[in-house]
């Protein structure tokens, strides 16, 4: 009989469910449980967090939730774990895993922690251009918070190879973190483009975790899903070829179909054929896609073209800052009153002199999320709310933005519904800028810790 | 007939910096070279007036009966800097599910929601 691997996931960003990722760990019969936990700007928020709070560990705010929900099944099974988690600190990551693993009475277990993504203090020297305007990268240096490469699986390998039962990372690519156990278990060379390629596609499908199975599906009535309220994160079962089934714990809602499993294949994706990883260049465009039974889609022929030279950065830099506020307008005439409530404020943020790069007032109801695209012919609805946010170059200006929708409540027009303010209105910004970096300039490192 | 595109296709938004790609999939084969002939990048772009602000780039995806509408300049700058509330684009894909597409009569059985479609 052939070998086959099971792969869970157990987290597709830092906020999601932890539920699911238990399941998988005690009903999913795995072999690897799989968490990504970082965003785009996770790095650098946490840098910002880091230098306000020396409190803060530097690793996902909830390792301690997702390790102590699966940690006892994994252990009791053999299941190997993979995990972003370590964000700007694996080190200590691995250690705060040990101590669980010692609280939970299992000595002798292996914990990698893998390094070497950080490049803050090298990154003007390493970097040319930007991608995004093709500016130097040097035009962010007064500005520069924090600088990561995007590694690829390879230091994952070496970990598992050295006998680690558990992986934690910094930044790394999302689908390498599911794809790295396939290279491992199969002896797949780092340079095998075809492997790679499906093994890449199916780490994609795998690293939205929910997205596969029924999450960020459902529209009532078009394609619906049974339970909605009781997703299982995806399974995958691979070949040593690469070809794979996708599933999950029976028993569960959502469902995995070729719609759903089309839907993540092109998630964040530019061009189909060129989906440019650290690891190889994936092919979406010949992949073969089959329902197989319930709840059960194989897939295939994802292609692979050689890996490029140069790794992903990603720059963070201070950008300034957002506040942002509303209050609210209801019944017959809502829209009339909430118009007025708009041109209130655009005369009152001339008058108070607001310096603000870009200011947005919308009607929440009827066209806050769509903007422009919103149809000239949308009903007017029955109740609104008047949404203002601007960016600025400092917090005393994003400030103004709050206080000027303070005065909309004893100063503004008639029927106005309005919060005392219960939350920050203001926050900072974070812009997140793109380069790319010579891949032998940013070696990993791997550290071994033990409980 | 004319429908929306909710009859015939379904979409998922995801973004990158100031990119939001959003894909359109076919509901049955049988509608994926009306999506083709009529969903043009132009038209794309033109739907979405000013909410995107840069270049739509239009990827054919023939094994999934898909396109791919890579939209640059789409959330407001980037997510971190967009000031839209809908910051990553989420919600984005929904609108181009009310184009009106051109369906001949005969495929109206394959047709998904008609419960929403007049007699």
């Amino acid at each position: 009989m052939t070998k086959t691997i099971r792969i869970g996931a157990g987290a597709a960003w830092w906020g999601d469910r932890v539920e699911p990722a238990q399941l998988n760990a005690e009903r999913g019969e795995l072999d690897y449980l799989c968490f990504e936990t970082m965003a785009e700007a996770t790095v650098s928020a946490a840098q910002v967090r880091a230098r306000r709070d020396p409190t803060f560990e530097g690793y996902d705010t909830y390792l301690d939730d997702r390790m102590r929900a699966v940690l006892p099944a994994c252990m009791r099974q053999g299941t190997k774990i993979v995990s972003n988690q370590g964000w700007i600190n694996p080190d200590a990551a691995a250690k705060r895993i040990v101590h669980w693993l010692r609280e939970l009475g299992h000595t002798g277990v292996k914990v990698a922690s893998v390094n070497g993504s950080m490049i803050t203090d090298r990154v003007l020297q390493l970097t040319d251009r930007i991608l995004e305007n093709g500016q130097p990268t040097s035009t962010l240096k007064p500005t520069l918070i924090s600088a990561e490469a995007y590694l690829g699986a390879e230091p994952i390998v070496e970990a598992l190879r050295a006998g680690a039962q558990i992986v934690v990372t910094g930044r790394v690519a999302d689908p390498s973190i599911f794809m790295a156990p396939m290279m491992f278990e199969f002896g797949w060379d780092p340079l095998d483009h075809v492997r790679l390629g499906q093994g890449m596609g199916l780490g994609h499908l795998m690293e939205c975790g929910a997205e596969v199975t029924g999450g960020y599906f459902s529209d009532p009535g078009f394609k619906d899903v049974p339970e909605p309220w009781n997703f299982a994160f995806p399974i995958v079962e691979v070949e040593a070829d690469g070809s794979a089934v996708l599933t999950k714990v029976a028993g569960t809602g959502g469902a995995v179909t070729l719609q759903t499993v089309k839907e993540q294949m092109l998630y964040e994706v530019h061009d189909p054929a060129n989906y440019l990883t650290p690891d190889v260049v994936v092919d979406f465009t010949q992949a073969r896609l089959e329902q197989i039974g319930p709840d059960r889609v194989r897939v295939t022929q994802i292609g692979g073209k050689p890996r490029t030279p140069t790794l992903k950065v990603s720059i963070g830099c201070t950008e300034g800052f957002i506040g942002e506020d509303m209050f609210f307008y209801a019944g017959p005439g809502a829209l009339r009153r909430a118009q007025l409530a708009k041109k209130i404020l655009e005369e009152r943020f001339r008058i108070v002199g607001l310096q603000a790069e870009e200011i947005r007032i919308d009607f929440l109801g009827l066209n806050a999320i769509h903007g422009a695209a919103t149809p000239a012919d949308a009903p007017e609805p029955y109740e609104i709310a008047v949404r203002v946010a601007a960016r600025t170059a400092t917090r005393e200006e994003a400030i103004k933005v709050g206080r000027e929708v303070d005065g909309m409540a004893v100063s503004g027009i008639g029927h106005t519904g309005k919060r005392v303010p219960h939350a920050e209105r203001t926050r900072e910004v974070i812009g997140v800028w793109s380069a790319l970096v010579p891949r032998e300039q940013v070696p990993a490192s791997v550290h071994y810790f033990e409980s | 007939m004319k429908v929306l595109l909710q009859h015939i296709a379904h979409a998922r938004s995801g973004d990158k910096g100031d990119t939001s790609n959003i894909a359109v999939f076919a509901y049955a084969p049988e509608f994926y070279p009306l999506l083709k002939a009529q969903l043009t990048a132009k038209r794309f772009k033109d739907f979405y007036a000013g909410a995107i602000r840069g270049e739509v780039l239009r990827y054919e995806v023939d094994n999934l009966e898909a396109m791919n509408f890579v939209c640059h300049g789409a959330l407001g700058g980037g997510v971190s800097r967009s000031l839209c509330l809908d910051n990553y684009g989420k919600a984005l894909s929904a609108a181009i599910l009310g184009f009106e597409i051109d369906v001949p009569d005969e495929l109206r059985p394959l047709l998904r929601g008609t419960h929403l479609l007049a007699a």
